[in-house]
């Protein structure tokens, strides 16, 4: 579970992020959606303790990031934007790397790199050093990266960003397994098809604020016109806190995320 | 999660032990270059400098024929002669000005004259003196000149039943410290430079590869979402760079000792005093300075926002440990235990100490220890303090 409460920063005169807050909840793909520059990055690198927020704060299983980053990171799996990987070490290397740093070791790290190799389809290229990687392969690798220690939330910032259609694919169907599995999954995208197609929850940010939240039929429903593309259309128009897009109560969150509990725990965690 | 230095240090070495660069530089160009490079710079000098001494002075001669046994003198101490047409008493200094001849001897009609008039018999030695690259030569037909003039003078003292010592009241006997020996003495002096130099190339590549490198492939900010105290993995990271500085300096102190075997410094009377004691030495009162190298090399790099640009700025902090040492040459700087808290310095005047068989005291190599150590450990800290700052992640 995903907390996030009234987070700001700027960097110089540039406000990036003004007022952004929401919930993911365990069991929900909850996506991040906003046109280029509205913040969703700033928002995110805040949330897994890369930036530190001028106000606000996010919290992980209850634990703040800022204040308790050690328990907070340690709950948390994350594939920042353009994430990197070691060329001169293997793709297992490279997860084994990660899973060390979490604190796993022995039989029981190894079994879990098998696992993830498996339900990535990495076994062509998991012993191979990553240097000449495609674009596919190396999020598969930095994908397992981030979800070596079985975190219970996972953070994905804008992961289908040069993927082509096989591989945003096989990607999509990760997500839905994490979601299955009970897992609270928060990722970003400027693509509203994909956050339209994946999403339990959709939070959409414009000029540093969260300008709608709720399910995609909830929040087509509040927008004449009545499609999540309006919604969209009404965030990019730039005038986001004045729409007549209604921010649902936080009623209707917690409702939406408690239902999404109760989903059946698969057995990718 | 104590763990989780020692995980990054393995990690940093088996990354880097798989990059050709890093290795070559660390383990091949530093150990092997700087001993070959150095043994070659020394051969040459001490090749220079016998070969000067066996040279014969080439002497230009106007007037030969006024004083054939003057230059059958000269001749038989080592001067090679030489009689240029055209060459005059008038255009003598001409010549030596434009370079055409180095020395030029004019001996005037009346040399003969005089001489047997027991009168001082005047030649002309036309010579640039500031001209160092001459001042041998100058100095040695000098020598000749007043050898000669010597024994005409005790000649004349024996025809006259006179002992000719009666004329030598004092004996100089010049003890000519200016041999090819010293100036090997200068090119070992700059030994510990070499020492130095391939020691902080060794971590080159890796304190960037740590850093500057890894914000660039952008594998930094995910490695700083695990659950590890920043400082933890900085440690982690100026210990690899030290761990590969320590290897480059073992291997390049080995390749002196083995090297400078092949210098042939016995020749000069000299012993090159690099014995397996010495090479313990040298490589003990250089860790402290491998901490500080790795700690500002990593710091340094932090700063840089890309792998070029780190290389452009590390390349010119290879060359501040340069600054001391070359004060020390100039200044010829003598151990004292106030220079022992200048890094770089102290190593260099601990290495020369040794090369000249005259150890530093142990309290001067203590404080040497200390004050490196203490300023590596304080920029450990400050990088450390750096990974803090969210600009880190650029």
């Amino acid at each position: 579970m995903i907390v996030v409460e009234g987070l700001a920063k700027r960097f110089g005169d540039v406000v990036a992020v003004a007022d952004v807050g929401f919930e993911a909840s365990d069991g929900r793909i909850t996506g991040l959606l906003g046109p280029n520059g509205a913040g969703k990055s700033t928002t995110l690198r805040m949330l897994y303790g890369a930036l530190r927020p001028d106000n606000g704060r996010a919290l992980i299983d209850g634990h703040d990031v800022a204040r308790e980053s050690m328990t907070a990171l340690a709950r948390l799996g994350v594939l920042p934007h353009g994430a990197g990987l070691y060329p001169h070490l293997t793709a297992r290397e490279n997860v084994r790397y990660f899973g060390e740093l979490h604190g796993m070791s022995g039989a029981p790290l190894e079994r879990r790199i098998d696992e993830l190799v498996d339900a990535l389809e990495m076994g062509p290229f998991a012993d191979r050093r990553t240097k000449g990687f495609s674009q596919g392969q190396k999020l598969k690798v930095a994908l397992a990266r981030a979800l070596v220690h079985s975190p219970r939330n996972v953070v994905l910032d804008e992961p289908t960003n040069g993927l082509d259609v096989l591989a945003t694919r096989s990607l999509r169907d990760l997500i839905r397994r994490l979601r299955d599995a009970g897992h609270c999954v928060l990722f970003s995208s400027h693509v509203m098809q994909e956050v339209a197609a994946l999403c339990d929850e959709i939070v959409i940010v414009g000029g540093g604020r969260v300008v709608a939240r709720g399910t995609p039929a909830e929040i087509g429903a509040r927008v004449q016109g009545g499609s999540l593309e309006d919604a969209f259309v009404a965030a990019l128009s730039g005038d986001g806190g004045t729409t007549d897009v209604p921010v649902p109560g936080s009623a209707a969150v917690s409702a939406a995320g408690s239902a999404g509990a109760e989903r059946a725990r698969g057995d990718v965690a | 999660m104590t763990r989780a230095p020692w995980i990054v240090f393995l990690k940093e070495l088996r990354e880097n032990f798989r990059d050709r660069r890093t290795l070559m530089t660390a383990l091949l160009f530093g150990p092997l270059g700087a001993p070959v490079l150095f043994a070659v710079l020394m051969n040459v000098t001490l090749e220079r400098g016998a070969e000067r001494a066996e040279e014969p002075v080439e002497v230009v001669v106007v007037g030969r024929e006024h004083a054939p046994n003057l230059v059958a003198f000269l001749q038989q101490q080592g001067a090679a002669i030489e009689e240029r047409p055209g060459l005059t008493a008038e255009n003598a200094s001409g010549a030596v000005r434009r370079r055409e001849a180095e020395l030029v001897l004019v001996i005037p009609a009346n040399f003969g004259e005089q001489l047997r008039a027991a009168q001082p018999a005047g030649v002309h030695l036309h010579a640039d003196s500031s001209d160092t690259g001459t001042a041998g030569s100058r100095a040695r037909l000098a020598a000749m000149l007043q050898g000669y003039s010597s024994r005409m003078a005790s000649q004349r003292l024996q025809a006259r039943g006179l002992s000719p010592l009666l004329v030598q009241p004092v004996a100089v006997d010049l003890v000519d410290v200016a041999t090819p020996a010293s100036r090997a003495l200068l090119v070992l002096g700059i030994l510990s430079y070499f020492i130095v130099f391939s020691t902080l190339m060794g971590g080159l590549y890796v304190a960037i590869d740590a850093t500057a490198g890894e914000r660039e492939r952008g594998s930094l900010e995910p490695l700083l979402t695990n659950p590890v105290p920043r400082e933890q993995i900085v440690y982690a990271k100026i210990a690899s760079a030290a761990l590969f500085m320590s290897l480059s300096l073992t291997l390049t102190v080995i390749g002196f000792a083995v090297g400078l075997r092949f210098v042939r410094l016995e020749e000069l009377g000299m012993s090159a005093n690099f014995g397996p004691e010495v090479a313990a030495g040298v490589i003990a009162v250089m860790l402290p300075f491998v901490v500080l190298g790795a700690a500002l090399m990593t710091i340094v790099a932090s700063f840089t926002r890309s792998y070029r640009e780190a290389q452009s700025w590390l390349t010119a902090v290879l060359l501040i440990p340069t600054v001391p040492i070359i004060f020390a040459a100039i200044y010829q700087v003598q151990p004292s235990l106030r220079l022992m808290w200048i890094p770089s310095l102290s190593q260099h005047l601990a290495i020369n100490g040794w090369l000249r068989d005259d150890p530093l005291p142990m309290a001067q190599l203590a404080v040497s220890g200390a004050a490196t150590l203490a300023l590596g450990l304080a920029l450990a800290w400050i990088a450390a303090r750096l990974y803090r700052r969210e600009g880190i992640l650029g």
